[in-house]
């Protein structure tokens, strides 16, 4: 998805800073995982499956298990897509599991509203009724609008609506960082 | 945009966005859940006044994908045969508060009477041999998608043009994309004046064939010949067929396309038609992605 | 009860005068013609500025009257000539009954008595419920008091029918009213062919079908050495065919509608089915040549082929709309567009608009002492914007609804009566 240009006010996260949080992040979710059987990390698109990449990564070296994964695309389950006039961007939807026998782990980069998680759990809900739901974030901005919060968070950040915040990865951006603008 | 009731009054920039929009719906089509609650709530009805059962099947495979609520009326089963007009009919149907109508009728124009009738967006899936729009839609899909473009392409039309609504569709669109078409076919099913359509007429499909990049025939409806259209099916299969001769003409990379359905043996020889060469099929799965695009565009936006 | 028409000018071409006078008229008739008019006791009529015409006569209407009275009947059928400042009309026999037997003319007659005063003439069925197939009784209709014999809706496609019809109508002095089209051509056919008909995706009727069956008409009454009257001329190729036969002294005589010289194919676009009549609208270069056999005299007289259909009758999908408009009361200010652009004099006007008289053999289309009273009075220049729902017409199918026109009938006059004047 192409990003939008922001006129960065101020870097949030410089590389450092964002490798240690995730991985505490990384961490955090190991323990979850240990309580638990069949788990499955499935990144929202676009920038929670470059984030799930490196989060299923880490756990995989660490714990030498191989974690079932997915990616899920929201592009026509948003809620706001009416008011969206242009053609929808839309990105491939797989499930590379059963989500009947497991426990979904949804990753994304930024939580703002909760209307993006939203979608993503209906999402989910068209391919079957998993165990359990839970939600990782990089960033926490707050505003929320629905009442679903992350499990798992990176860093929380208190924004107004006018700010904007944009997370970069070296694996797509070229650098690891996160801004506000 | 509230009706799309024929490419006539189409830009090419509106064309292209139904296509870009058609690609995401592509990617939903090779999904494992192929469904989406875009239009969740959302009635339509699919008024089929003249039998058809691919295109209204593409329609509803489309309209269900968006998790719309779809409602199929065909002409033996409405009131129409039992005298009531088709503007009655429509208020009632009217009544019911739908969404969406997809009309197919054998009269030139109806579609245009029910936007005058009826309060919800109409999209005109066939009016007599007037336009075909959502066909020339898929059909520019696939060629857009299989050759990149339009600018320059050579397009060959051959068969019933004077009947077919296909073909007047598919005139329109391809030359706003800045193709060209060449149309042939019987004397008898060339309608008059037709080059002031901006196409060129060809006496034999042979000259309509040389060095296309594309080869787009129509079907030939059996009950025209005793209409006095062809002698027979023999004499329409000897001079006017697509075989493989004379597909050697058009370009080495060229599509062979049909709108179904197609008659094998008499516009089109069955080596043709299932050969490596023909997107046939490719069209049918591409006719529920722009269907699904028109059905996006007109009913899923607000405030256009 | 004496009436005066004061200071208009008044158009009289059969009598070889256009002058700014007045006119008196007593007891039903012109009894002088004056720029001094004796106006005590009389009601008068101020005519400045205004045409002072002959009564118009529409030599081609259909009143539905008897059987599809829903349409339109003989009462609202004067009502809607009067308003379009027509004082006589000649009706066709596609009724039900059609008017193939004398009772059905006596009826029109009776019921026409009962009316505004607008004289109806009925032009009696040439065949046997009007099917082509055998000879209606002519003589005891001629004697029931039809004026002509038509088939129209219809043309008698088999020539040797049309033969006898004119042979055995001869006797009765009874003239044909020729509907020339060839079935065959026009059978699955909504409209003109010709580029519009292939960009509207409909079956399309080629001026060739009408032509042909013009110069089979002409050329059989100029065998049998009888007048013929051709009805709604559409088409260049029309036009060139009389224009043949005229020049060779054959006695034909033609009609146009005010359709014909203001639309073309191209207004089916929207496919309303206003819009669809038979024969049809044609090419622009049919309407100009319709326009200028008007001026060259090829043409002699406007008819408006007045053909009311019901609304729900018209509100359906196009192959399924009978073809006609509606016509009486918007003939004057389309044709009256041909005078505002000079392409006809107002002389001539008035001619096309009285010529049915002579065609029909009856008496009219002249203002002179001791002649009934039928009088047109117009505005050419009032502008006034088509309004179908204020039709004294039951029917509304018209084209023209929303057209700003300039010209309107201020009056019209029946035997000294007004039976119409226009609230301005």
């Amino acid at each position: 998805m192409k990003r939008e240009s922001i006129n960065v006010r101020k870097v949030l996260l410089n590389e450092s800073e964002m490798s240690k949080i995730i991985d505490r992040m990384v961490y955090e979710m190991i323990e979850h995982l240990s309580m638990l059987k069949n788990v499955a990390i499935v990144g929202i698109r676009t920038r929670g499956v470059t984030l799930a990449e490196r989060l299923i990564k880490k756990i995989e070296e660490k714990e030498n298990v191989k974690l079932a994964t997915g990616t899920i695309d929201i592009a026509l389950y948003r809620d706001d897509f009416c008011k969206n006039l242009s053609s929808p961007q839309t990105g491939p939807s797989v499930l590379n599991f059963d989500p009947e026998e497991y426990h979904i782990i949804l990753v994304d980069d930024v939580m703002y509203t909760g209307r993006t998680v939203r979608a993503a759990i209906e999402a989910i809900m068209d391919y079957g009724r998993p165990k359990s739901i839970k939600f990782v974030s990089l960033i926490d901005r707050g505003l929320r609008e629905l009442p679903i919060h992350p499990d798992i968070v990176g860093k929380v950040i208190e924004t107004s609506p006018e700010d904007k915040v944009a997370v970069f990865f070296k694996e797509t951006d070229g650098e690891d960082k996160v801004v506000l603008g | 945009m509230k009706h799309l009731l024929g490419i006539e009054n189409l830009n090419k920039d509106q064309i292209m966005n139904i296509l870009e929009t058609a690609v995401s719906f592509a990617e939903i089509n090779q999904r494992q859940i192929k469904k989406v609650p875009t239009l969740k709530g959302k009635t339509i009805i699919n008024f089929f006044a003249e039998p058809s059962t691919r295109t209204r099947t593409s329609f509803e495979v489309a309209e269900k994908r968006l998790s719309a609520d779809t409602y199929n009326i065909a002409v033996s089963g409405s009131a129409i045969q039992k005298g009531e007009t088709l503007a009655d009919t429509a208020l009632n149907l009217q009544a019911m508060g739908p969404d969406a109508m997809v009309i197919r009728h054998s009269v030139s124009g109806t579609p245009q009477l029910l936007t005058e009738i009826m309060d919800c967006s109409i999209i005109n899936a066939g009016d007599g041999f007037h336009e075909h729009p959502t066909q020339a839609l898929l059909d520019a899909y696939t060629i857009w998608q299989r050759k990149g473009g339009f600018e320059g392409l050579k397009v060959a039309l051959l068969g019933d043009i004077y009947h077919s609504r296909v073909a007047r569709s598919n005139i329109y669109l391809l030359n706003k994309m800045g193709a060209h078409v060449s149309i042939s076919g019987p004397g008898t099913m060339l309608p008059k004046e037709v080059e002031k359509m901006g196409v060129t007429v060809e006496k034999l499909p042979k000259y309509a064939v040389q060095d296309a990049d594309i080869v787009m025939m129509l079907r030939v409806q059996n009950e025209r010949a005793s209409n006095l259209l062809y002698p027979d099916v023999r004499e329409y299969s000897r001079y006017f067929m697509l075989t493989p001769e004379l597909l050697k003409l058009a370009k080495k990379d060229a599509l062979v396309m049909h709108p179904g359905p197609a008659n094998r043996g008499v516009e089109i020889d069955d080596v043709v038609m299932d050969g490596e060469q023909s997107v046939i099929l490719e069209q049918v799965s591409n006719g529920v992605n722009v269907r699904m695009a028109v059905l996006y565009l007109l009913l899923g936006g607000s405030d256009k | 009860m004496k009436l005066v028409i004061k200071n208009g000018t008044v158009v009289n071409p059969l009598v070889g005068k256009t002058e700014k006078t007045s006119i008196v008229i007593e007891n039903g008739k012109v009894t002088e013609i004056t720029a001094n008019p004796d106006t005590k006791d009389a009601e008068v009529f101020n005519a400045e500025g205004m045409f002072v015409a002959p009564g118009f006569i529409d030599i081609h209407v259909h009143f539905r009257d008897p059987g599809f009275e829903y349409k339109e009947d003989i009462f609202s059928g004067l009502e809607a000539a009067a308003a379009g400042g027509f004082t006589s009309v000649c009706t066709m026999p596609n009724t039900k009954p059609a008017a193939d037997n004398v009772e059905t003319i006596r009826y029109m007659y009776e019921r026409a008595a009962k009316g505004n005063g607008v004289k109806l003439y009925p032009i009696a069925a040439a065949t046997k419920g009007l099917k082509g197939e055998s000879l209606a009784p002519i003589g005891e209709l001629a004697e029931g008091g039809a004026i002509a014999i038509s088939d129209d809706g219809r043309p008698i496609q088999n020539t040797d029918l049309l033969k006898r019809v004119m042979e055995y109508a001869s006797t009765f002095d009874m003239m044909y009213v020729s509907h020339s089209e060839d079935l065959y051509l026009s059978e699955t056919a909504q409209m003109n062919e010709g580029y519009y008909s292939t960009v509207y995706g409909m079956t399309g009727n080629p001026v060739v079908g009408e032509a042909s069956q013009i110069a089979r008409d002409c050329m059989m009454a100029e065998y049998l050495k009888l007048p013929i009257h051709i009805a709604h001329v559409s088409a260049a190729l029309s036009v060139d065919v009389i224009k043949f036969f005229k020049e060779r002294g054959a006695k034909i005589t033609a009609e146009t509608a005010p359709h014909y010289i203001t639309l073309t194919d191209e207004a089916l676009g929207g496919f309303d089915t206003n819009t669809k009549i038979n024969p049809p609208l044609r090419s622009e270069a049919d309407r100009l040549a319709v326009i200028k056999a008007l001026k060259e005299g090829i043409i002699d007289a406007i008819a408006t082929d007045h053909a009311p259909h019901h609304q729900r009758e018209k509100e359906v999908e196009f192959n399924n709309a009978p073809s006609g408009i509606v016509g009486l009361e918007t003939a004057l200010p389309l044709v009256l567009k041909l005078y505002h652009d000079k392409e006809l004099t107002i002389e001539r006007i008035v001619e096309l608009f009285t010529a049915g008289y002579k065609i029909m053999g009856l008496n009219g289309g002249k203002i002179e002492v001791g002649a009934p009273a039928d009088i047109t009075v117009f505005d050419p220049d009032y502008q006034w914007t088509v309004d179908k729902n204020m039709f004294k017409s039951k029917s509304r199918n018209t084209p023209f609804h929303g057209f700003h026109v300039k010209g309107a009938v201020t009056a019209t006059i029946v035997d000294g009566k007004i039976v119409y004047s226009r609230d301005f």
